[in-house]
């Protein structure tokens, strides 16, 4: 309750305020402060991630997966940002990397962990207890409070949309070629049939991506072999014994 | 102007109005909260000084990294040091385990009552961590994952099996030494007629004692046991811990000992397989791991196996089978 006026304010009101065209210039400059101090440093991003081996983009059939996983919400649980913290490297292994979330539009990261972390999943259980799991999570965690997502085994995948989210994250900067984009499905097929034509193929575009039922359910591929492919493959593509750590580069 | 002259004050708090009015609705001009705007302004200049000291700025093209900031702060060499600091803490203690079971076997951990704890303490963790998810919190297991607190093993229970079982997993194919044997499909791939699947689940149930109805067909069971399951449950049922297949006559029952379970198992044939964690955990983690598993009471001893072995003949004995 200030009995003085303040002069700057008295400026602001009899100048600012009764001028709205200087008002709108001044609004501009001041918000496009933020702006510039949040936005710029985005168009130079790529120095921040550090260079790594082996990261590629999603298999088609696990970038399905990802969408499930995003459909179904799991982010709201499980956190995929493994901080660099003694205990979080003890119990879940390697600090996350900027460079292993590049391909990932939007990231995963999250902050909520009601779940356990899940950026270094891949690998870690196998198919079969991911199938029990996601049927009923209580069969192999008693005391999981997760929600049974029993209908993605019965649920076949929708193969008709690959092409055209492919093509959309190409837009976007990840480095799907034309050519993956053309045979996004039969590459889908390929990874679940370690016997199919494709193979090598397959495995020459998508280097180090599993390839087999994961369902376990031969005749239909359905959205549980997408979201296991996309679980196994989670924190599984930095090749950790060519990078380094301690370089002073890699330091944040 | 008018402007600069005090603005007209509300008549029932007696503070200052902007002095617009809309159908005689005008409008307080409280100022800011002092406490507020302090606390608005030291942020500012918090963030002016976080900007020197600690790493803000990725750095512009051509430049390397980002900035560091005077404190030259960096998350990731703090981490580096603390996992140093706990290596050197119980380093020590992991190369005692280490040489104590190369020398003496991994009994002779229970000779060193610290040794002792500090394994049961490191494996509790590790298994809390990475094995709990599917053998249990306490090593119990469920249905389609071993129990490890009893000692019946399947692809063997002594320290240097269990060992290599958690190095190079059960069925992984990520890893070149781990263990494949696969269970056919007897039902699902056409291999047994259903009679036939349900002879040899009665005959089985016998082999671990459990009542089957009177008029199972127990001949027909064991004459496709003997030509279909033998080779590697082998002919009196106690399995072969050298391609992982499991002991049928201990009422121990890896896939459930119901007749609806087993009947199960045979038609489809269980192919579980268990990740291999030489390249997830760090050496000593596994020999802490393999230790804290043999501990937990089932661990065999080269005395119980050879014990095992002899017992074999006479087991085959008691339940009737001829050679």
């Amino acid at each position: 309750m200030a009995k003085k006026p303040n002069p700057i304010w008295n400026w602001h009101k009899r100048v600012m305020e009764k001028n709205s065209l200087l008002l709108t210039v001044g609004i501009i400059g001041v918000v496009s402060i933020g702006g510039l101090v949040e936005i710029t440093p985005l168009f130079y991003l790529d120095e921040t991630i550090e260079e790594v081996e082996g990261v590629r983009p999603y298999s088609p059939l696990a970038l399905m997966g990802r969408d499930i996983y995003i459909r179904e919400g799991c982010y709201a649980c499980h956190s995929q940002m493994i901080r660099p913290l003694r205990d979080e490297v003890e119990r879940y292994g390697h600090f996350s990397l900027a460079a292993e979330s590049m391909y990932d539009r939007p990231f995963q990261w999250g902050s909520k962990r009601t779940g356990p972390d899940l950026a270094r999943v891949g690998g870690k259980y196998s198919d079969e207890w991911h199938r029990d799991h996601m049927r009923d999570p209580r069969s192999v965690g008693p005391g999981s409070i997760m929600p049974p997502y029993a209908m993605l085994e019965r649920t076949p995948l929708e193969l008709d949309v690959i092409p055209g989210r492919m093509r959309a994250l190409q837009r976007l900067g990840v480095p799907y070629t034309d050519e993956m984009i053309e045979v996004a499905i039969d590459d889908v097929r390929t990874q679940v049939d370690p016997f199919a034509s494709g193979y090598d193929a397959f495995l020459a575009r998508y280097p180090g991506a599993p390839v087999r039922n994961f369902d376990g359910n031969e005749r239909v591929i359905t959205e549980l072999d997408a979201m296991i492919a996309y679980l196994q493959v989670l924190g599984t593509m930095v090749d950790f014994s060519t990078y380094e750590a301690d370089a002073d580069a890699n330091l944040r | 102007m008018a402007e600069d002259e005090k603005m007209p004050g509300d008549d029932l708090t007696g503070i200052e109005t902007t002095g617009h009015e809309w159908d005689g609705i005008t409008e307080l001009d409280n100022p800011l909260p002092r406490w507020w705007l302090w606390i608005f302004y030291a942020s500012i200049i918090w963030s002016i000084g976080y900007m020197i000291f600690m790493p803000a700025w990725p750095a512009p093209p051509g430049f390397d990294g980002h900035t560091r900031g005077l404190r030259n702060h960096s998350e990731r060499a703090n981490v580096a040091v603390a996992m140093s600091e706990l290596d050197a803490r119980r380093g020590p203690m992991f190369a005692e385990l280490q040489r104590v079971v190369d020398e003496g076997g991994v009994t002779a951990i229970l000779d060193d009552g610290d040794l002792l704890n500090f394994t049961l303490a490191a494996g509790r963790s590790a298994f809390g961590d990475n094995c709990a998810t599917c053998h249990g919190v306490g090593g119990g297991g469920t249905i389609g994952y071993p129990n490890l607190r009893d000692d019946d093993w399947i692809w063997g229970g002594s320290y240097d099996a269990i060992r290599h079982t958690i190095v190079a997993g059960i069925r992984w194919e990520d890893h070149p030494e781990t263990r494949f044997s696969q269970m056919p499909a007897f039902g699902r791939d056409g291999l047994l007629s259903r009679q036939e699947i349900s002879a040899v689940t009665d005959y089985v149930m016998t082999l671990s004692s459990l009542t089957v109805s009177a008029d199972a067909d127990l001949a027909l069971g064991r004459e496709i046991f003997d030509t279909q399951c033998a080779s590697c449950h082998m002919a009196d049922g106690r399995g072969d811990t050298s391609q992982g297949a499991p002991n049928l006559t201990n009422n121990i029952w890896l896939y459930g000992g119901s007749r609806e379970q087993i009947q199960a198992s045979i038609h489809r044939g269980p192919y579980g397989a268990m990740p291999a964690w030489e390249n997830r955990l760090p050496e000593p983690v596994i020999t802490a791991l393999a230790a804290y598993v043999y501990l937990l009471g089932g661990g065999e001893t080269l005395a119980s196996i050879e014990e095992a072995s002899l017992a074999a003949p006479l087991a085959g004995q008691q339940t009737g089978q001829p050679g």
